[in-house]
């Protein structure tokens, strides 16, 4: 897909959606490891149920690394200025995360053209687990292109 | 509740080396294709003088150093009752592996919600890399379930 034009981006443009297989364990013991995480409450049933969860269930950092799939699928990390997240719902095993995001408002800060990015992870039921935003730079970038996901 | 003398507490700084291994672990772990997040000759050809760290990766920092637990021990907090509330970054310059970041982080705010059932810590900090350049900055609200 090839990287938009950002200076012709505007507002109500949508990113293409990123859709996620739905988590199991392995992908919560594998994010546990390689974000540096470890709370056992992702990974260990007995430790979550001890807790008074009924099942250990996903890093809220996860989503917020596939909402930033999400971003950089769609322009150049070089262009993101910030990156903004609230975990609103656990998103547990199962959950099918699909990604989306449009652009909400162009502003200009400290000279710089930037536009306001809203971004939503959802659950396949509709159900929220993060709201976040995002600000990308307008200006030209280098051009790239990215393979479409399976 | 917890004791409101933490305000301004800082923490342990994080000393984080980026390994080209390890940032690839993380892109396999959150299913990252793009060839940039794997491959060096595709992140040079991109403009990186390496593979860059992905957007959220930053955040193993103070993870990798025990910060974070360091600080919920000191403030009496088991890991069963925390939640991760928000968490933001503000990007300055790339980080690629190679680099050596450093986290300095101080708590800048405890606060009640729900008559005390919830508490709110909110942690700021400052990324480094190796040449003192502001590469980041992050800001996080841990939730504490009372």
């Amino acid at each position: 897909m090839p990287s938009p034009d950002r200076s012709a981006l505007d507002v109500g443009d949508r990113l293409p959606e990123l859709r996620l297989p739905p988590i199991d364990r392995t992908t919560l013991a594998l994010f546990a490891g390689a974000s540096g995480d470890h709370n056992p409450i992702h990974i260990d049933l007995d430790f979550a149920r001890r807790a008074g969860m009924p099942d250990v269930f996903a890093h809220g950092m996860l989503s917020m690394a596939w909402l930033g799939r999400l971003l950089t699928g769609w322009v150049p990390q070089a262009a993101l200025r910030s990156f903004d997240a609230r975990f609103v719902g656990i998103a547990h095993l199962g959950n099918a995360i699909r990604c989306s995001g449009r652009v909400v408002e162009r502003l200009e800060r400290d000279g710089e053209l930037l536009l306001r990015v809203e971004l939503e992870a959802v659950n396949q039921y509709g159900e929220r687990k993060v709201l976040g935003e995002a600000l990308i730079a307008r200006g030209a970038g280098r051009p790239r292109t990215r393979e479409p996901d399976s | 509740m917890i004791d409101r003398r933490h305000i301004g507490m800082a923490l342990r700084p994080a000393v984080l080396a980026i390994e080209r291994g390890r940032l690839r672990f993380f892109a396999q772990a959150i299913g990252e294709t793009d060839p940039v997040y794997l491959d060096e000759t595709a992140a040079r050809a991109a403009g990186y003088p390496d593979l860059p760290a992905p957007p959220t990766f930053l955040f193993a920092a103070e993870l990798d150093a025990g910060s974070i637990v360091a600080m919920l021990d000191e403030l009496g907090i088991p890991l069963d009752r925390i939640l991760h509330g928000e968490q933001g970054f503000t990007y300055r310059a790339p980080v690629c592996a190679g680099d050596t970041v450093t986290v300095t982080a101080r708590i800048s705010d405890i606060y009640a919600r729900k008559g005390g059932a919830l508490e709110f810590i909110v942690k700021d900090a400052t990324v480094t890399n190796q040449h003192g350049t502001e590469v980041a900055a992050m800001r996080s609200v841990i939730v504490v379930r009372n």
